[in-house]
């Protein structure tokens, strides 16, 4: 039996940041993970995913320059692409990251147990490890479980149907690949696997691609996907799925009724993630729900005394940034600190072609009382960084929402080539409580994109120099 | 020549409207600056509005007994100051002269319950308009940085109470140092005339150390423990003279004696036949826990606050021995030198505050035990016996029991066997 003060379950961004702060601050801590260190970010998520998509990307310019020659490059002859070898090179990278949370965690003296743990009540688990089961009995609970992809009833996920996680995993290019869920991580995927030669098919049972993000944003990037040639089909969905061996043929039911037959070697399933509530006594730890969700308070605190929960277990958004935040104050209540989360904004990033980023309130969101939006938008066809590197074309901008009477940032997006890197500033500017005049009053280095932010809040104020 | 249109301020007192009560002034009236121009009257106060500026009235808001919103147009002055003077629209933006939303929000609640003041109070303009603080429509977050709302968030302070100076009420981190350097409160405070002065100060102690422990583990107690306390009446004239005796007899070699060790011993004697009431409730495993050993808890008052020094096995010690080692510990929890396991491991606690015990107390349980013991006061007082009034030395015990464990009934009875047990001293020493 380990008797620890601190026990986290999960090795992902909330958990192991978790562990690292208490074991900083001189907690016993003991962290259990099923799996590799660094969760779903970072074994078969985030990380993965941006590895395969800069990848398709890099191949993508290579084969449009045999065609066309673009900047005076050409190549004679097509590219080619041994997708397992993108694969070892991406598993180099994860295991690179997966080693350094390791080293970390020793480093602040965390001890971690390699195996699934089952809750027998509140402050006890047994985890199932290699060498046989070990009890842990801790005074603090620090609930990290994370999600899983959701599946699609009569769309279950084995053979050709897939999740993102195999899908970050395949050995070889499907010559023709449908994804149903036009959400994020399909899309993502989906851009990936078209730059890598697919046919690609995007199913989505809403009207609109990334319906969590407002038109002008999406926009651009549904271009992208026309112009790629990409199929879409809108306000669809699929009726069944037949398997056949090493491939499916899936009955979409259109947006005007039709029925259409689509073959795909691999049905990619992205309709979002459900939190891991099921198969490790949950229930006998007998915390309140919210909805699928494990409730909290803004202290990270579950209903059972010294229980807390953070990450995708208690709700949206599910991002990787957000658990880390929870889990470094739970660390830090633990230890005695008074902190609660209350951040004004958490930023959201899409690494689409071109990527899209937001933070804060668009213009067509509610909850906007009693004030008027100033709202201003800055486009990269303006910009001179974004033309000298091909990210001014697809139609990319900053917008930046503020309050009317007292200039005050509200919100700021983008859509465009690279400015996934641009989110830092704006999250910045929304926490300090910047006003448009601030980023006005900020010289911007020139050039960058960069200048694309300061050049939207000088148009807000009617002062733009650029167009 | 240009037009200033002046809305009226914050008061400063939290208020959305004020009522006019007279004008000092008319349209066409030449004003010059820190001239009366009107009396509002809020639920508080009267108040005095004197000019921002000097000007000619060119427009009044409302007549007496109008009501006014804070932050609405008070009147306008045609002003000569061409460097001040405003077009109209942008008079309400801001970075006017004088914002729309002058003076802080809320100051700390002042103790205001009286009767409506009525005494005229000045309401001056801030000279330097840049660190006029705007008002925040209730509701809205306040504006300040990370670090700004963790500082406030550890001192305890809601931002909420706190004007911010910078641009768009922005709270910094100088504000919140003045906010905490005024006492916690910054906000205009109006003068009033001398001789009836109003203490406004408010002390913010942080809540830290041993008294921050004390803190959570009541909480703690009476949010997961339903108490109820029971009052029993003992008439300890006998013990009391036992005592006097043990105390003269053997004065010069041993202890001297309070009333604590024959409790104990009482407790020693009834704790056999009542064993739910020396217990410790595990509440999430759902296990009692009865001990047959005797930890007694003796609430200790010292210079940082109640610790609960233990006196182990108290079924194995004799009246002196309890009563040294009261003594004992009651002296290192005083001077800080008690060691943990001293300060831990209690099964019952007794909590007396001898001479100013009142008469009946309702004491917090120390969780995870069960029951707490209180001792009040002994007093002198006329008791009716065999039909005769005799003077008695009567002192009431007041316990408190978690009712999850421990049923009145048996709560009653325990505390029954006690008085039987102090009311006639001799059987505590009879098997």
């Amino acid at each position: 039996m380990i008797r620890t003060k601190v026990l986290v379950v999960g090795g992902g961004p909330g958990g192991y940041v978790a562990a690292i702060r208490a074991g900083q601050l001189g907690l016993d801590t003991v962290l259990v993970e099923a799996d590799r260190l660094g969760g779903t970010c970072l074994i078969r998520g985030c990380i993965p995913s941006k590895a395969l998509i800069h990848a398709a990307g890099k191949f993508d310019d290579m084969r449009r320059a045999v065609c066309d020659g673009i900047m005076g490059i050409t190549l004679r002859e097509a590219p080619s692409i041994d997708l397992n070898r993108t694969m070892l090179w991406k598993e180099g990278i994860v295991d690179r990251l997966s080693g350094g949370v390791g080293v970390l965690l020793r480093k602040a003296n965390v001890r971690v147990l390699e195996g699934w743990a089952t809750f027998s009540d509140a402050k006890t688990c047994t985890v199932r490890t290699s060498e046989g089961e070990e009890m842990v009995r801790a005074e603090h609970v620090i609930l990290a479980n994370g999600s899983n992809p959701a599946a699609l009833p009569g769309l279950e996920f084995g053979g050709p149907v897939i999740s993102s996680t195999e899908a970050l995993a395949l050995d070889r290019v499907p010559e023709r690949l449908l994804v149903v869920g036009a959400g994020y991580i399909g899309l993502e995927l989906g851009t990936a696997f078209r730059k890598l030669g697919s046919e690609v098919t995007i199913i989505e049972a809403l009207e609109r691609i990334l319906p969590n993000w407002d038109e002008p944003l999406t926009n651009p990037v549904r271009r992208w996907l026309e112009r790629a040639g990409v199929t879409l089909h809108l306000g669809a969905t699929v009726e069944m799925v037949e398997r056949r061996e090493g491939a499916a043929e899936a009955r979409v039911r259109t947006e005007d009724g039709m029925t259409l037959p689509v073959a795909a070697d691999q049905v990619l399933v992205t309709v979002g993630r459900k939190p891991l509530t099921q198969g490790w006594g949950l229930e006998a730890i007998a915390v309140d729900m919210a909805g699928p969700f494990v409730r909290i308070d803004e202290r990270c605190r579950t209903s059972m005394r010294d229980v807390w929960a953070i990450g995708d277990l208690v709700g949206e958004p599910m991002l990787a940034h957000k658990a880390s935040a929870q889990g470094e104050m739970v660390a830090e209540l633990i230890g005695g600190a008074r902190r609660q989360f209350d951040p004004v904004a958490i930023p959201a990033v899409c690494f689409t072609d071109p990527e899209i980023v937001s933070i804060g309130l668009s213009p067509g969101d509610a909850g906007v009382r009693g004030a008027d939006l100033i709202v201003s938008q800055f486009p990269f066809a303006a910009n001179g960084r974004a033309l000298s590197m091909e990210a001014a074309e697809d139609g990319g901008f900053v917008r930046v929402v503020a309050r009317s009477d007292d200039h005050r940032v509200l919100g700021v997006q983008a859509v465009g080539a690279h400015v996934a890197e641009l989110i830092g500033e704006f999250t910045l500017a929304i926490e300090m409580g910047a006003l448009l005049e601030d980023v006005a009053g900020t010289i911007h280095a020139h050039p960058t994109l960069t200048e694309a932010f300061h050049e939207a809040t000088l148009r807000s104020l009617g002062r733009a120099i650029h167009i | 020549m240009g037009r200033f249109v002046f809305n009226l301020p914050d008061v400063g007192e939290g208020i959305a409207e004020a009522e006019v009560v007279s004008w000092h002034v008319a349209v066409g009236s030449a004003v010059a600056e820190d001239d009366p121009l009107v009396d509002v009257m809020t639920d508080k106060a009267t108040v005095e509005i004197p000019s921002p500026r000097a000007g000619r009235v060119l427009a009044i808001t409302g007549g007496p007994g109008d009501k006014v919103r804070v932050g609405a147009e008070l009147l306008v002055l045609d002003v000569d100051n061409d460097e001040a003077a405003l077009p109209q629209d942008e008079a309400a933006s801001p970075g006017a002269a004088v914002a729309p939303l002058a003076a802080p929000t809320i100051p700390a609640p002042a103790a205001s319950a009286g009767p409506l003041l009525t005494a005229k109070k000045a309401w001056r303009t801030p000279q330097a308009s840049a660190r006029v603080a705007s008002a925040r429509p209730t509701g809205a977050k306040p504006l300040a940085s990370p670090a700004v709302r963790r500082r406030a968030h550890e001192l305890g302070i809601a931002l909420q109470f706190i004007p911010g100076t910078g641009p768009a009420g922005r709270i910094g981190h100088a504000d919140l140092d003045a906010y905490i350097a005024s006492g916690g409160n910054a906000a205009v405070v109006a003068s009033r005339p001398a001789g009836s002065a109003r203490l406004e100060r408010i002390e913010a102690i942080k809540i830290i150390g041993l008294r921050r422990r004390i803190a959570e583990r009541m909480q703690e107690s009476k949010r997961r423990i339903p108490h109820y306390s029971y009052v029993e009446e003992l008439d300890v004239t006998t013990l009391e003279e036992l005592r006097a005796h043990l105390n003269a007899r053997h004065g010069a070699d041993r202890p001297r004696l309070t009333l604590l060790p024959f409790l104990i011993r009482a407790l020693v004697c009834a704790i056999p036949r009542f064993p739910q009431v020396n217990a410790l409730f595990d509440d999430e495993a759902g296990i009692v826990r009865r001990h047959a050993a005797l930890h007694i808890g003796i609430a200790t008052q010292t210079p940082q606050g109640l610790m609960v020094p233990v006196v182990r096995h108290a079924e194995a010690l004799d009246l002196w021995e309890v009563a040294s080692e009261i003594s004992r510990l009651a002296a290192a929890a005083r001077d800080g030198t008690a060691a943990r396991d001293e300060l831990s491991g209690s099964t019952l606690t007794i909590t007396s505050l001898g001479p100013i015990g009142g008469i009946v107390t309702t004491p917090v349980i120390n969780h995870p035990e069960v029951a707490i013991i209180g001792v009040n006061r002994i007093v002198e007082r006329p008791v009716a016996r065999g039909g005769q009034i005799v003077i008695r030395k009567m002192m009431n015990l007041s316990s408190s029991f978690d009712h999850r464990v421990v049923d009145g009934w048996g709560a009653a009875q325990f505390v029954q066997e006690l008085k039987g047990l102090l009311e006639q001293p001799a059987s505590l020493f009879v098997e």
